[in-house]
């Protein structure tokens, strides 16, 4: 078969690009530790997530020293808690579900996005730093109020998070 | 002239009963084009807050008509009618029976009018029946099980049309047992057998979970499941929409060029490469679900980025054909040549412009399928923008532009205007330059697609690429030269079915520069390539479904198997296929530790 020296060359050309395409991934994934969300925590019951430890009562909490877990639900037309307020300069994990159907879990202008599966939880560690106010949005369709569903992510300081938190969950 | 006009027949002419039934599914396909473009410019308008003139929730109704009709219904009519055009002249034989090829006809229209109905009903509040589940149905969003049963039909009467494809070329090979399969019939023959891969899943989906569900016979769904067999489909689906486009790239559009296809075998090549790499790769889809490893997910991505490469190749095949098309006509110099080229023919300009945006949205592709760039973009309207390139240009702008072309051979009418015809192509192409880059740029400040309404009261989008704002008045002005473009269209199309009847308008393709002789016989053996598509299937989505039934149950945590008398029998399958799939587990695992 004659393949023409120019195509050879575009050829190889297209196999370096799909390699270096793949190297940047790998390099993201490696380098700058950039996770997916995947299947490391076990699948939870959507129709019992009352009796659910976690999401029984969504909330923030702190698991290590400047690290919280916030456990979050969404459900048609929102998400709980509302706002998520989560204190400056920490690393959070934010491990989502769903009690009804499919949703996403955005926080608008970040790269903190994942779809929430009811009967699975999604899990996203994020850093974040100044206060600051972020929408929270369902990028997924999820039935005729989805253009409602949003919530809120606030960022705030050290001493504003224990007071809003009451003291109570913060361990 | 009438020496000439013996000489050489018009489609219609040779083939009359063949070009009736192409007609009849372009027709279909024009309808489904008129519906779709109607609910988007409703859509469009809605979305960017210029003219509200539904309820918000009717919305979904409308998205929901617009990617069916569109995504389905005028691709897949297009295609059949294409390839039983392409199919039938480049074997030079009629097909073997034509009630065959009108049953399949039918059903697909059946199919397709079950699906429609249950959707538009979603408008009247006095039926109780709606199906706003959006193109992808995902569960446990419910629709009327009119839907799923539509859907059902419908890919069962595409199927039936492939089958006489493949036995019209049966019957051609016993009568030239030791000649090449044409070109247009290989690319046929590999569409289908990919289309016959990809579509399995998503019939077992609606047939075994969907359907029984909405009719109330189980439950629930494992969400995850039915998610995964989408995307199985989902995926290679827009291949199947690709490659009637592919086919007119390389065989029709170097003639229309004043020349000639550069290479067969390339060509060959390119199609065995989609048909083996456009089903396992369909996880990009899932990049950020939960319940599916992170291996797989490189697996696939590894799969996705491979597939550039076809079409890559297609890019210089095509370029390279049309440039020698060009240098034919007197073109000369390093671009010189560009200006010797048919500009004013809406067929060739059209096809053109559809290849150009395809590059644009080929590189917002490599972008998607970028593993953790793809948190950026998840679900926003980066989407709808980047397949609005691919779906919505490279192959509606296409079809639209080989109409010119072929609708007189199919007919005997000549084209009612051509000057309206190359309007429309290209303010189609300033239309979706338009809403398509500035989708893109909302995409990055975070704008989410499939929404009523993109403004939220609790924040603003951040500037950048001009506000939020501005990029909607472009978005609606794109929008609304993309249905002027329609209009122009099919009132060009009804028209020319007024002319009358001329002879004259045959067209033949010359082979290719690069003849078919040249392409090593293995090419030819399908058997072989279908073989190795679907052991890279296996490869790629054995062991993420057996994952993922065995995290969430067949049908979700916490019910049991259906039906009962079911259970014994999956319960044998599994424990056969175990041993197999620890077996790719453990290939798959290094590989990944490999990679890491």
């Amino acid at each position: 078969m004659h393949i023409h020296a120019y195509e050879k060359l575009w050829l190889a050309a297209s196999i370096l690009l799909i390699l270096l395409l793949i190297g940047s991934v790998t390099y993201g994934a490696v380098g700058p530790g950039v996770a997916m969300v995947a299947d490391s925590e076990q699948p939870v019951d959507a129709q019992a997530l009352d009796e659910d430890e976690r999401f029984s009562e969504p909330r923030v909490e702190q698991v290590g020293e400047n690290e919280y877990a916030a456990y979050i639900v969404a459900y048609q037309f929102g998400f709980e808690p509302s706002p998520i307020v989560v204190p400056e300069n920490s690393t959070v994990t934010f491990y989502v579900t769903s009690r009804d159907v499919i949703h996403g879990f955005e926080v608008v202008g970040t790269n903190a996005n994942t779809m929430v599966v009811p009967g699975e939880v999604s899990d996203l560690t994020v850093e974040v730093e100044e206060p600051q106010e972020y929408g929270l949005i369902c990028n997924e369709y999820c039935g005729a109020g989805h253009h409602v569903m949003e919530g809120k992510v606030h960022v705030v300081s050290q001493a504003e998070f224990e007071e809003r938190n009451g003291g109570g969950d913060g361990a | 002239m009438s020496e000439a006009i013996e000489a050489e027949q018009s489609f219609v002419d040779k083939f009359p009963e063949e070009a009736r039934i192409v007609r009849a599914a372009l027709l279909s396909s024009f309808l489904a084009l008129v519906l779709g473009a109607i609910f988007g410019i409703i859509q469009t308008l809605h979305r960017t807050d210029v003219a509200r003139i539904i309820p918000s929730t009717d919305y979904y109704t409308v998205l929901t008509a617009h990617g069916v009709f569109l995504a389905i219904s005028f691709t897949t009519f297009f295609l059949v009618g294409l390839f039983t055009w392409a199919l039938t002249r480049s074997l030079d034989r009629p097909l073997i029976d034509i009630r065959i090829t009108w049953t399949w006809y039918a059903i697909m229209a059946v199919g397709m009018t079950m699906t429609g109905v249950s959707i538009l009903a979603g408008f009247s509040s006095a039926i109780d029946m709606s199906a706003d589940v959006l193109f992808t149905f995902y569960a446990p969003l419910q629709a009327h099980p009119l839907f799923y049963a539509g859907l059902a039909v419908f890919i069962v009467g595409s199927w039936i049309a492939g089958a006489d494809w493949f036995r019209t070329f049966l019957a051609w090979k016993r009568e030239h047992p030791d000649e090449r399969i044409p070109l247009q019939t290989f690319m046929v023959l590999t569409t289908m057998a990919m289309w016959y891969i990809a579509s399995s899943a998503v019939a077992a989906s609606v047939l075994i979970f969907l359907l029984p569900w909405s009719l109330g016979f189980i439950d629930q769904v494992n969400p995850t499941l039915t998610r995964t067999l989408f995307w199985f489909f989902g995926h290679p689906v827009v291949y199947f929409w690709l490659m009637p486009a592919y086919l007119l790239w390389y065989t029709v559009l170097p003639k229309i060029a004043g020349g000639r296809l550069f290479s067969d075998p390339l060509a060959r090549v390119v199609f065995v490469l989609f048909l083996l790499l456009s089903t396992p790769v369909g996880i990009h889809h899932q990049y950020l679900d939960p319940g599916i490893a992170e291996g797989f997910k490189f697996i696939s991505m590894t799969n996705t980025m491979f597939l550039l490469l076809p079409s890559l190749l297609t890019a210089f095949t095509v370029v390279a054909s049309v440039e020698y098309g060009a240098r034919q006509r007197g073109g000369t110099g390093l671009l010189g040549w560009l200006t010797d080229l048919p500009w004013r023919k809406p067929e060739f300009t059209g096809m053109m412009l559809a290849g150009l945006m395809f590059a644009a949205g080929g590189f917002s592709g490599m972008v998607n399928a970028g593993m953790n760039i793809n948190y950026m973009i998840h679900n926003t309207i980066w989407i709808p923008g980047h397949f609005h390139l691919t779906v919505g240009t490279a192959v509606a702008l296409t079809f639209m532009a080989a109409t010119y072309w072929i609708w007189p051979q199919i007919s005997n009418k000549p084209i009612y205007s051509r000057s309206i015809g190359l309007v429309q192509v290209v303010v189609w192409f300033i239309g979706m330059a338009l809403m398509s880059n500035a989708m893109h740029a909302q995409g990055m400040m975070g704008v989410p697609r499939r929404t009523a309404e993109p403004e939220y009261a609790g924040f603003d989008y951040p500037v950048m690429f001009g506000g939020y704002e501005e990029l909607n008045i472009q978005i609606a002005i794109g929008g609304t030269l993309l249905f002027v473009s329609t209009v122009l269209f099919i009132g060009n199309l009804v028209l020319t079915m007024g002319n009358p009847k001329v002879s004259g308008l045959a067209e033949s393709l010359p082979p290719a520069l690069s003849g078919p002789d040249d392409a090593p016989r293995v090419l030819d053996n399908l058997r072989l390539w279908v073989g190795i598509a679907l052991t890279l299937v296996v490869l790629a989505y054995a062991l993420p479904l057996a994952a993922i039934i065995n995290r969430g149950g067949l049908l979700g945590p916490g019910v049991g198997t259906y039906p009962a008398w079911l259970t014994p029998a999956l319960d044998a399958l599994a424990s056969a296929v175990t041993p197999v799939l620890d077996a790719v587990g453990d290939a798959a695992a290094s590989l990944v530790e490999v990679v890491r």
